[in-house]
């Protein structure tokens, strides 16, 4: 159920700031990617050009091709809810809806996507935070509201928010970046076990991580601020770590720049 | 290569953490000293013209110059500046809640005299200039269908415009949109009773009543309408705006369309600040009186039908009996003022209680 993400010649706009210029990228079924880079490179931009969250904001659009499997989620055709159902998206700060219990929030993408059996959604809320490895912490209390929780756990659990739906792709905008080791080293469990199901593709400033988890690197860089960030390198992620082709890259991995 | 750090004991001299402290009865004991000194001198001899209030002027400085002083002796001038500040504001803080206090004590002192089930159950019909009877339930009817009815006609508008003025309004129909918003917010609410009389009153009922112009409890809701129209619009606004960007993106990533997304995550999330702006409006609208007076038509009896006929509203009421000419026409002008402050608080109270019960625990 995994797919595979084809990118061509995507370049995504603020106004009329170019953010990123033609990025070209083949995202492999059930893998980890990793996209790297200094800040303001355009990695975020283009993880949320992939399920179409970039066009969210005003002014801001999208050019090129982007195909899942084969279907370009850019034609005119296609309905933005249904790509999003298909490649879920987990942000950079936990963003719990805070009206809705723990339980009310697992279910949210279910039961407003128009699922109305309880039984299939007691089902589905527990699959989903025994895969966010949350279960545990929280079965006693599902009723309790979510914001109620830590910052780790309020993160698991929109993860288990994002895997409930059942998509077949899961982009993470730095997902542990306003965390503490210990629930980082949690997620990061949680997404080598989620990569046998799912295609996984992840946005990180902590190049350990990126090495610890993810199969494949993409490094992202700019020339100079105000320039489109450009893909620089993209490879297995033990030859961006130890022998890049790139000098660019190299000098971003040994800390030499950025 | 030393590095030298720079020493920091020039801005504190000693090392020592711990400063002299006024003890903690001090500011009562000044209260105390100044208003016994004021009362002695300027209430009892009367120096400076005696007198309640400038008594109270006098202990207030006096006690200002007196805590200022000793805080300056014993604890140094940034710590009486300090408690300068923190007299100052506790003393603006008396000063604005006395006016609030004193209109609650003068209702309840001047209204509750007339104040009984006669007069929450019985209408103005037939009473003489000397009768003590009568009653203003025909106005607690009206003020209650007007403002409902205006409730709602506005809710649901003034909702539905703030949410496209945050959700969908792009370039220039949303400027205008918010402009006009803006502007009515400003209109004199007599502006809207002429508006309401010269449109409804004067064009349109004419064809629901053989031809001849009728007030109506509902013109007077109308007026109310536009009245609360832009209150409740830009207060939702506010509200909408308060709601994060990251919660409508995260229902966005699960594939939930904008349209559930705003009805069960934005609206939900900004639901208590609406219902205090809601409720804001409600209260305005059940003390217009001009307005009403304009399109309502007075009346002493009882009418239950807002779509026909005169009808009485609280404010209207009020405003009539003050300026009457009969015995008991203050006195109910006073206990019809009270009950519409106890009417606009009951629901107040109502719809916070919903607004919270509804919030999660």
């Amino acid at each position: 159920m995994a797919k595979r993400i084809e990118a061509t010649n995507i370049t995504a706009y603020y106004g009329s700031f170019k953010a990123i210029d033609s990025i070209n990228m083949t995202i492999e079924p059930k893998s980890v990617t990793a996209l790297i880079g200094p800040s303001g490179c355009g990695k975020s931009t283009f993880l949320r050009s992939i399920n179409r969250m970039h066009e969210v904001l005003p002014n801001a659009r999208v050019e090129g091709s982007l195909t899942v499997d084969g279907q370009d989620i850019y034609d005119r055709d296609v309905d933005i809810t249904a790509v999003r159902r298909m490649i879920g998206m987990v942000f950079q700060r936990p963003n719990p809806f805070p009206t809705m219990s723990i339980y009310d929030n697992v279910v949210a993408g279910l039961r407003l996507g128009g699922v109305r059996k309880k039984s299939l959604l007691d089902a589905a809320c527990e699959k989903a935070l025994r895969a966010a490895n949350l279960w545990n912490e929280v079965h006693t209390r599902l009723s309790r509201p979510g914001a109620g929780l830590s910052g780790g756990q309020q993160q698991r659990l929109c993860i288990a928010r994002t895997i409930a739906v059942e998509p077949q792709i899961v982009l993470m905008d730095e997902p542990c970046s306003a965390l503490d080791p210990i629930s980082t080293l949690a997620i990061e469990d949680l997404i080598t076990e989620l990569k046998t199901q799912y295609t996984i593709v992840i946005v990180t400033h902590n190049m350990q991580q990126a090495a610890r988890v993810s199969d494949r690197t993409a490094f992202f860089s700019i020339e100079k601020t105000g320039d489109p960030g450009r893909l620089i390198e993209y490879d297995d992620t033990t030859k961006i770590f130890t022998t890049p082709s790139e000098k660019k890259t190299e000098d971003y991995i040994t800390g030499r720049f950025g | 290569m030393t590095v030298t750090t720079p020493t920091r004991t020039a801005l504190i001299p000693g090392v020592s953490l711990q400063a002299r402290r006024l003890p903690r009865w001090t500011p009562y004991a000044i209260v105390v000293v100044a208003s016994a000194v004021a009362y002695v001198v300027i209430y009892l001899e009367n120096v400076l013209g005696g007198g309640v209030a400038m008594t109270v002027v006098a202990a207030a400085v006096l006690f200002l110059v007196l805590l200022g002083v000793t805080a300056r002796v014993v604890e140094g001038s940034r710590s009486a500046r300090n408690r300068l500040a923190t007299s100052w504001v506790y003393g603006v803080f008396i000063l604005a809640a006395l006016p609030l206090i004193s209109v609650v004590r003068t209702l309840i002192v001047n209204g509750h005299a007339l104040l009984n089930m006669q007069f929450l159950t019985h209408s103005m019909r037939n009473i003489t200039p000397f009768e003590k009877d009568g009653g203003a339930y025909h106005a607690i009817i009206g003020t209650l269908q007007q403002a409902g009815i205006a409730a709602i006609i506005t809710i649901p508008l003034g909702i539905a415009c703030a949410i496209y003025m945050v959700e969908y309004g792009r370039g220039r129909l949303a400027g205008a949109v918010r402009f006009f918003v803006d502007v009515m917010t400003g209109i004199p609410s007599i502006v809207c009773g002429l508006f309401i009389l010269a449109f409804w009153v004067t064009v349109i009922s004419p064809y629901f009543n053989d031809g001849r112009p009728a007030y109506s409890g509902f013109a007077a809701a109308l007026a109310l309408s536009v009245l609360m129209l832009p209150t409740i619009t830009r207060s939702s606004e506010e509200m909408l705006r308060l709601v994060p960007a990251a919660l409508r993106e995260g229902a966005y990533a699960l594939g939930i369309p904008k349209w559930k997304t705003i009805l069960k995550i934005v609206l939900p999330t900004a639901a208590t600040g609406i219902v205090t702006g809601i409720m804001l409006a409600i209260a305005r609208a059940c003390g217009e009186t001009a307005p009403v007076l304009l399109v309502a038509g007075a009346t002493d009896s009882i009418n239950n039908n807002p779509f026909s006929g005169n009808q009485e509203s609280l404010s209207v009421f009020i405003y009539t009996q003050a300026g009457s000419a009969a015995k008991y026409g203050v006195p109910r002008a006073w206990s019809a003022a009270l009950t519409l402050v106890v009417i606009v608080l009951a629901l107040t109270i109502t719809a916070k209680l919903i607004a919270r019960r509804s919030k999660l625990k």
